[in-house]
């Protein structure tokens, strides 16, 4: 079958279980909304068009309180009105998966061009502490799995989880096969573990091993308060440090204690690699074709792809770094994951950077100019 | 411990930490009263509501009740509630929201919530000022007045959010003031069985914050005003426009019938199941 990358995350929505949308028109992800318009109310979901973005993300955040995995998708301009209830979904730790189609900026910038500047703001947009799980393609099999992931993720840890993609893989058509076969890893559904106690024992907000605490559905007996307040274990505002404290350190943990289920990122060539480019989206693809063609030409290099964007991915920064002497790091900003990996490389090797910010891709002789450049 | 004492315990969080957040004389406890009671009254399962606020004194009544309860970000109420009630229909869902709640912040979900006729009721304490931030000016404080950022003078038109809901479509529309508590009681039972999207203003008072700086006494001197100032809308059909100048009208101000979201949905879903042949 033949589907762009916004078509593929609705049938990654749909195959995870995703029932309800609510989202505003914007380019370039307004073909997600057009086809589940259609497609929800065909299996039982709902989809509705808010007033805007920040309804968008309230009325996702409501019905998953209700039970029903839920999704919404945006671009720029949008994502930057969701993060005040992408706070919100983080404090009261409410599954939900929010899709960023990232176009140039600031404000309406670019919107039919393509670019990778969201990326810090995915990271840290909405205010206060908090960790995020974002996540990158740049295929249109990608956009369908990690769309998946995306909601698994969202379920597993009971938090919000980010897919985002630039204009190219969005509206990029490839031919992809949707496998169905429920023994394939990368389309396994995950779904939020409810508490099994009796009501009166249940504690909404107690810590577990994991850190995830058993999610009651409204409406299931299990009545409880939901708060965009600092909350106690009973989901009941507290301002005592004794609370406070390990409250938001246990938000922090049930991230940080399960990288490895979180992480994922892809190494091409990179066992003997001298010089490894490190890319995600569209660039990933001019990366590889750079590759080669370098390979071909008989220089060492490497592609390390990101597919988790964050939490930043250290471990394979630091793999790469065992043979690499040479980083170039692409992207469609003005450097925001190169930050991330001159923070992990530490001096050990040298870090360039190709940053582009005119509303074009980065193409594959570009990246191999820099390694010549660099080499 | 009398009836009516008896009655609201049986709905109250016991394991939340008392005292309440509110302010000795404040209304809001008065509105908590009716709503209790409009529910109990009905007889709905405490499982089956759902009850939302946004921010302010208004949005920390949820915590004290023994409901499925979501205290959201500020003026965004309306949207989870219509997460919430277009995810599970068979939750009644209620939202309290405050005046700069609703209709500053809020303004526009609250019109598009009214105009889409979603299945919530809506209760919103009119009190003209933001109390909890120390009484600056709202949305409905009136030209003239005095607040911590008007301090010579409001400049501003006050909006009538009753008005307003009727304006963007809302099938039920009640107004009352907390003097008028047994009115409360009646308004939101009939807004909490109506079908569609149905609002109750209750007219409220600030004596600590709004009183306090326009001078306009206790508590009880503030609700003796909303007793000399309101007016029935039956009445009031029969008083002349200058006599109705400075008054508050009071009880149903609409009762209508709209196509209500949800059942409309459900047609949708027919339609798109048919288009598919399944």
């Amino acid at each position: 079958m033949l589907l762009q990358g916004n078509e593929a995350i609705v049938e990654g929505a749909l195959r995870a279980g995703c029932r309800f949308f609510a989202g505003y028109p914007i380019t370039p992800a307004t073909e997600i909304s057009e086809v589940l318009s259609v497609r929800l109310p065909q299996v039982e979901g709902t989809f509705i068009q808010m007033e805007d973005e920040i309804a968008s993300l309230g009325a996702v955040i409501g019905a998953s309180l209700a039970g029903v995995k839920s999704m919404t998708a945006t671009s720029g301009p949008g994502f930057s009105l969701m993060q005040e209830n992408l706070g919100f979904a983080i404090i009261a730790e409410v599954p939900c998966v929010i899709v960023n189609v990232m176009r140039g900026g600031p404000s309406t910038g670019l919107p039919t061009f393509p670019s990778q500047s969201d990326v810090m703001q995915s990271r840290w947009g909405t205010h206060g502490d908090h960790p995020i799980i974002v996540l990158s393609a740049s295929t249109v099999r990608e956009c369908y799995e990690i769309t998946i992931r995306a909601f698994n993720l969202s379920e597993k840890f009971r938090t919000p989880a980010i897919v985002l993609i630039d204009e190219v893989v969005a509206h990029m058509r490839e031919k992809i096969v949707l496998s169905d076969d429920s023994d394939d890893e990368e389309v396994k559904i995950f779904n939020r573990v409810k508490p099994t106690m009796p009501p009166e024992w249940y504690i909404p907000y107690e810590d577990t091993p994991s850190g995830v605490p058993p999610m009651a559905n409204f409406g299931e007996g299990y009545r409880y308060h939901v708060t965009g307040l600092t909350h106690d274990i009973r989901g009941f505002p507290t301002s005592r440090q004794d609370e406070i404290g390990p409250f938001i350190a246990r938000l922090h943990r049930k991230i940080s204690s399960h990288f490895s289920e979180i992480q994922t990122a892809e190494f091409f060539e990179t066992e003997d690699a001298e010089m490894t480019v490190v890319a995600y989206g569209c660039v990933a693809r001019s990366a590889k074709r750079a590759v080669i063609e370098a390979r071909g030409k008989g220089i060492k290099v490497g592609l390390l792809k990101l597919i988790t964007i964050w939490p930043f991915m250290r471990s394979a920064v630091e793999k790469v770094l065992q043979t690499s002497k040479i980083l170039i790091v692409p992207e469609m900003n003005m450097g925001q994951i190169s930050r991330e990996v001159k923070r992990v490389n530490r001096g050990i090797a040298k870090v360039y950077t190709l940053n582009k910010v005119d509303g074009t891709i980065i193409t594959p002789p570009e990246i191999l100019n820099r390694m010549m450049e660099v080499a | 411990m009398p009836e009516v004492t008896k009655l609201i315990h049986k709905y109250l969080r016991h394991d939340k930490k008392f005292p309440h957040v509110w302010c000795p004389g404040c209304g809001t406890g008065i509105i908590l009263g009716a709503l209790i009671r409009a529910i109990d009254r009905i007889g709905y399962e405490k499982d089956e509501v759902v009850l939302i606020s946004g921010i302010g004194c208004s949005g920390r009544l949820p915590v004290y009740v023994d409901f499925n309860t979501l205290h959201t970000t500020h003026g965004r109420a309306l949207t989870f509630a219509t997460g919430v009630k277009l995810a599970k229909p068979s939750l009644k869902v209620i939202v309290i929201m405050g005046d700069g709640d609703a209709v500053a912040i809020g303004g526009n979900h609250f019109i598009h919530a009214a105009r889409r006729n979603i299945d919530v009721a809506a209760i919103i304490v009119n009190n003209s000022t933001y109390g909890m931030t120390g009484g600056q000016y709202s949305p409905t404080t009136p030209y003239g007045m005095r607040s911590t950022t008007t301090v010579y003078s409001n400049i501003e038109q006050d909006f009538k959010i009753s008005e307003l809901a009727v304006t963007a479509g809302a099938v039920f529309v009640g107004r009352g003031t907390v003097y008028h508590a047994k009115l409360l009681d009646d308004l939101m039972e009939k807004a909490f069985l109506k079908p569609g999207f149905s609002v109750v203003e209750v007219v409220s008072h600030c004596h600590v914050q709004y009183g306090r700086q326009n001078r306009l006494g206790s508590a009880v001197e503030m609700m003796e005003w909303q007793r000399d100032h309101a007016v029935p809308v039956e009445k009031a059909l029969k008083m002349k426009p200058e006599e109705l100048k400075d008054k508050i009208l009071i009880g149903v101000l609409v009762d209508k019938e709209l196509p209500v979201y949800q059942d409309e949905y459900e047609k949708i879903r027919e339609r798109a199941k048919r288009a598919t042949g399944g």
